[in-house]
């Protein structure tokens, strides 16, 4: 078969499973819903493979396959179309693969739910829209799989809709995600009057034109490339979980545990780094753009380094460390490293969705517990979780031998971006530098929230319910780390126990990518190999030799995220193992630090205060004063009176009156009418 | 084909005609309700024939007026009919929105049914004949006319407060048909012609367009409605049955819009370049301000009102960013909201129909017992807020970027709109269908029935069809949208 005819059944393979399910799924029964959208998903990425191996190893040329016209109005055309190169050839096997490999977990994840042809229905639905979103070819099939995964997951974190915390969470989520789709809508509306197209192709090939010229917006003349690119980038922000649009996403670990997996660590919340490097060729002449990205993506990374480390949730420490993680991608892009970011975006995939996953296998082997200060101890009955977590954790913290040049599959993605920022800082200094400190850095948080979860969890002393004491410090804020999977356990003093097969296997084949997806690939990504196997699909610009010069870091450089792994290592070690009960004390003498890390630095209280509570007044002063008071007091206020009057006291006879009303209205209508022509034949 | 446009229009009448004369062979007290439905449904869905069939022979490469129909009529005024690319459309929505109303009315319309088909079907040809209409006496007889069924329906079959609401609205609109009809006399004073193809070449006076553009406005204004007087429609909605309000939300309101691209943009040029910032201004406090308001309404159906003035404000800014992406956005933003508001009335009614409420409150958790009325209600919700995949964000993307062409300002402040309309559309969303079914009334409620099921069909396929195929619209609006804003361009010297 053609490369085309693959994605059409790549792409279209899970969009039938979705209807399939969704439509018949209540008919069908919950295993033939489950068995044909997984048979599908694992179609889907058994093709992707096929395609990604032609596009790496056997010179398949880039194409866009257009299929249908969407909105076609004078030079403003898009089409619904599938778009092949490097970017989305990597796109397709990350979605699709961790897609199915969700799929066949939530078969044993989710064998007690009663809606489960619905929830395969939304998670083939998700893959879907991600998949028209990754093979856009113009702006608008990019914001139709942008708002379409957007709606799965609102559709998925609301999932337990009887639950009120996952139907706020769903709510929060997308709108959240639509604060940043107002800027991406208005970039696409730039982007279109400044380029006369909406076609990433048109658009690329006038660059030139455009680079360096002033754009007139709200009323200031800005640099017309990075006033496009910045706008873009707001979407970004809000769809990755950016620093001030970042709040949605731990709360979005309401959704039942394989669509954090899937959605909210390896596929979805990444699109906004994808779309970055999407748009390279934009971003590389847009140098102001490019440094907010780079700040943002810092900043990011580091904050959300630091709330992970306070909070006890197992899924929400994961759901900090994606968002940080995302960090690391966005400053790998702004600082013109968008192949390492792509790289760390494809790495990520497999060792977060990893780490999900096997958190879910511990929620369900816990009986649906998530608060970490109830666990430990738990090696010795997940034995196969704790191994495939620990590889996760490796994986994560970027565990490697600079020397060898051998390590797990974060280690060669993830240094790439610390040597990278290096680079940039080195050439350019500034907010890259900034970025650099702050990789660093980073790179020790995540060392030390990834041990402690993997220690909180698995070793020491078991706290769960019937082997002591429960950790039980903070009951005010319990409610926050309740948020469990609920599907029907209560929690009694069971013995946690290993999943089942259908569980454990796909978190075994994520093990494999972690451990190897970085040093199979490293130099297609970003290695020698990298214009050879991006073939266009990334532009660097001709000042932009980060990459070059990336490969050249001193050795300290190379050495210093181990370094600081290794600190972090160390001091989880410290606390959580050789001190246990340290980090229990340190969090009940609730400290000034302690509050603002466990408390998220304030935001959801912040944006409460504001936002929220703003609107809400805003709408009360327009209902109760604006239009009760001033415009229906004094616009119509003589006649209203009046009327209201008359209705009040016609309102108690027969509507007959009415009759009447209408009869002279009519009446006078034709009167003036009569009159009105009269005047004019006079 | 000449002769098929009265067709259409005078179809329903003559339905509502044999309505009458059936009723008057007999006490009005007596049966005979089955067949009034009946008979009202099958005149509409001839009517709806006839429009696919017209459809159908239409030329949508041809900008001008098609089907022509010239009549003289009295003292200079003409009966002439015609339709273009821009008209025909509501035409046919009108057609096609009218049979859902009278299924939608079925068994919740139980007193004088006779009577409310009637006043139905009349206001059908009314409807109609405002979309037909070529010449402005002919146009103005419809389009106040067109009151007087509305204005009975909602006083007849409406709610509590319903002579109130009647009222209010029939004020509302007539204070805008006065300055409209002064503006009437005045441009057949000046011009010498009430034929509006004859007047959309005519060059008024820059000051008298002035006036003239102010007139109509006031009546298109309040039709639409646009803020600050838009404070009739909430209670309208409220007051009046579904099916009054399906018809209100789908069609009248449109009726502004129409307005403005067939009289304001070509007749009054100038006056309108002068004016777009007001226009622009009121849109945009609209989509704000209203958007805000719906977020605290307590009642469904008002929520939803406040939503269609938001997205009304979408419209206006459209037609006068005065460029095609924007004008062919708000055309298609009118049919657009013409499907999903219906529907979302409709879904009202649904459960209305069941519990005789509107109170939010009273709701909660129906996805329970109610699963296919959850997946319909989420399908209209998001076509609500604009989601891609469904027709409300074509019209949005349309009308903002046109108008960001013509003010970045505008298109910013009117982008806030997609943000708000997910706050107040979801949170209602989550208030009546998720969460617990706490309220112990609504334990037995049932799930849509088939006649509710069949009803909601044509609306679903629309909405998603025309979300994925927007040039359904586009391939019918484009050519006189094109000549509309090239005369535009040459009245005003660009």
């Amino acid at each position: 078969m053609t490369a085309q005819a693959l994605l059409l059944i790549i792409v279209f393979g899970p969009l039938a499973g979705a209807l399939i399910a969704g439509l018949f799924g209540s008919r069908l029964g919950a295993l033939a819903s489950q068995a044909v959208t997984t048979g599908l998903l694992v179609l889907s990425a058994v093709l992707s493979w096929v395609v990604f191996a032609q596009w790496t190893w056997g010179g398949l040329e880039p194409f866009t396959l257009t299929l249908a016209p969407f909105i076609h109005v004078g030079e403003f055309i898009s089409n619904w179309s599938i778009r092949l190169d490097g970017l989305s050839a990597v796109m397709l096997v990350v979605v699709t693969t961790v897609s199915a490999l969700v799929h066949v977990y939530s078969w044993g994840y989710m064998a007690e739910d009663p809606s489960r042809p619905r929830f395969f229905a939304y998670l083939s639905l998700f893959t879907f829209a991600m998949l028209a979103l990754v093979t856009a070819a113009d702006f608008m099939q990019l914001f139709f799989g942008w708002e379409g995964v957007g709606l799965a997951s609102y559709l998925l974190i609301g999932f337990w809709h009887h639950k009120d915390s996952a139907n706020a969470a769903a709510i929060k989520a997308f709108v959240v995600n639509r604060v940043g789709d107002f800027g991406f809508a208005l970039g696409i509306m730039t982007v279109f009057w400044m380029f006369g197209s909406i076609q990433f192709a048109d658009v690329f090939s006038h660059i030139d034109e455009i680079a360096g010229s002033k754009w007139r917006f709200i009323g200031y003349d800005w640099s017309a490339v990075d006033l496009a690119c910045g706008l873009l980038f707001i979407g970004a922000m809000g769809k990755s979980a950016q620093f001030f649009l970042h709040t949605w996403l731990p709360d979005a670990m309401e959704g039942p545990t394989p669509v954090s997996a899937l959605i909210h660590a390896a596929t979805m919340v990444t699109a906004g780094v994808y779309m970055v490097c999407l748009l390279s060729p934009l971003f590389e002449v847009a140098p102001v753009a490019r440094d907010i990205v780079t700040v943002i993506g810092a900043v990011t990374a580091l904050f959300a380094a630091t709330v992970g480390l306070a909070q006890n949730d197992i899924k929400r420490v994961i759901a900090y460390s994606t968002c940080s993680q995302l960090g690391y991608m966005f400053f790998a892009a702004g600082v013109g490293a968008y192949q390492a970011a792509m790289f760390h975006l494809f790495t990520h995939a497999f060792f977060k969705a990893l780490l999900f996953l096997g958190a879910g296998s511990v929620i369900h082997g816990m009986h649906h517990e998530q608060d970490m200060r109830r666990m430990g101890g738990l090696w010795r009955y997940l034995p196969v979780t704790y191994a495939v977590m620990t590889i996760g954790t490796l994986a994560i913290t970027g565990f490697g031998i600079p020397g060898l040049h051998l390590g797990l599959s974060g280690f060669y993605s993830k240094d790439t971006i610390i040597e990278a920022a290096w680079a940039a800082a080195n050439t350019h200094g500034g907010v890259a530098a900034f970025a650099f400190l702050v990789s660093l850095m980073a790179a020790g948080l995540t060392a030390f929230y990834s041990w402690r979860l993997a220690f909180m969890t698995f070793h020491g002393t078991p706290k769960w319910a019937g082997e002591g004491a429960h950790g039980h410090d903070d009951p005010a804020h319990a409610h926050d780390d309740h948020a469990h999977d609920d599907h029907g356990h209560g929690h009694g003093a069971h013995t946690p126990h290993e999943s089942p097969v259908s569980m454990l296997g796909p978190i075994v084949i994520l093990s494999l990518g972690a451990l190897a997806a970085g040093y199979v690939f490293v130099d297609k990504f970003v290695g020698e190999g990298r214009d050879a196997f991006w073939r266009g699909a990334i532009v660097n610009g001709p000042a932009n030799k980060v990459l070059e010069h990336a490969h050249h870091a001193p050795t300290w450089v190379l050495w210093a995220p181990l370094v600081v792994s290794a600190i972090g290592f160390a001091t989880a070690w410290y606390v959580y193992i050789a001190n246990e009960g340290m980090g229990a004390r340190l969090a009940a003498r609730k400290g000034p630090v302690w509050s603002l890390l466990y408390n998220k630095w304030f935001f959801d209280e912040l944006y409460q205060a504001t936002f929220v509570r703003g609107a809400r007044l805003l709408g009360d002063l327009f209902w109760k004063v604006g239009d009760q008071k001033i415009i229906d007091g004094l616009g119509p206020d003589g006649v209203s009176a009046v009327s209201y009057a008359l209705g009040r006291r016609t309102g108690q006879l027969q509507t007959g009156y009415l009759y009447h009303y209408a009869f002279v209205m009519l009446l006078g209508v034709a009167g003036l009418l009569t009159f009105a022509l009269w005047a004019w034949r006079a | 084909m000449t002769g098929i446009l009265s067709l259409i229009t005078f179809a329903p009448a003559l339905g509502a005609a044999l309505l009458l004369a059936l009723r008057a062979g007999r006490p009005a007290s007596v049966g005979g309700d089955g067949t009034a439905r009946w008979i009202a449904l099958v005149t509409s869905l001839v009517t709806l024939g006839l429009c696919v069939l017209l459809m159908m022979r239409f030329d949508a490469a041809n900008p001008g007026f098609q089907f022509v129909e010239d009549i003289p009529w009295f003292a200079g005024i003409h009966y002439r009919m015609g339709v273009d690319g821009i008209s025909i459309l509501f035409v046919f929505l009108t057609a096609f929105l009218t049979p859902i109303c009278i299924a939608a009315s079925w068994t919740s319309v139980d007193q004088r049914v006779t009577s409310y088909m009637v006043a139905f079907l009349l206001l059908e040809t009314l409807v109609i004949g405002v979309f037909c209409a070529l010449d402005l006496v002919l146009f103005y007889t419809f389009f106040e006319f067109g009151l007087a069924p509305m204005f009975l329906i909602i006083g007849i079959w409406g709610g509590k407060r319903r002579v109130y609401a009647a009222f209010k609205f029939f004020l509302y609109t007539l204070l805008g048909s006065v300055l409209m009809l002064a503006a009437v006399l005045a441009m057949i004073g000046a011009s010498g012609t009430s034929s509006i193809p004859d007047l959309m070449a005519f060059r008024f006076e820059p000051w008298m367009q002035t006036w003239l553009w102010l007139a109509f406005f006031a009546s298109f204004a309040v039709k639409m409605p646009m803020w600050p007087v838009h404070t009739w429609l909430p209670d309208a909605h409220v007051e009046a049955p579904t099916a009054g309000s399906v018809i209100l939300a789908g069609i009248l309101l449109k009726m502004g819009g129409y307005g403005f691209l067939r009289f304001s943009l070509p007749m009054f040029p100038d006056a309108s370049q002068a004016f777009a910032p007001l226009v622009f201004a009121l849109s945009a406090i609209a989509i704000i301000y209203t958007s805000l308001v719906a977020f605290r309404q307590t009642d469904i159906k008002k929520l939803i009102a406040y939503s269609s003035v938001a997205h009304m404000g979408f419209v206006t800014m459209g037609i006068f960013s005065f460029n095609a992406i924007g004008v062919q956005g708000a055309i298609f933003q009118m049919l657009s909201h013409g499907v999903i508001s219906g529907a979302l009335f409709l879904c009202v009614g649904v459960v209305y129909d069941r519990m005789h409420t509107r109170e939010i409150a009273f709701y909660g958790g129906l996805v329970k017992r109610m699963p296919v009325f959850a997946a319909v209600f989420l399908l209209f919700t998001m076509g609500n807020v604009g989601l891609p995949g469904t027709s409300g964000f074509v019209g949005e993307i349309m009308t903002l970027t046109g108008v960001y062409f013509s003010s970045t300002w505008t298109a910013v402040a009117a982008s806030t709109g997609v943000i708000l309309s997910a706050v107040y559309a979801l949170s209602l969303y989550r208030r009546v269908v998720l969460g617990e079914m706490t309220n112990p009334a609504l334990a037995e409620i049932t799930d849509m029935n088939l006649r509710e099921m069949l009803i909601f069909a044509p609306l679903v396929i629309a909405t998603l069809w025309l979300g994925f195929q927007p040039g359904l619209i586009f391939n019918v609006t484009a050519s006189s949208v094109d000549g509309l804003l090239d005369a535009f361009r040459t009245a005003v010297g660009h």
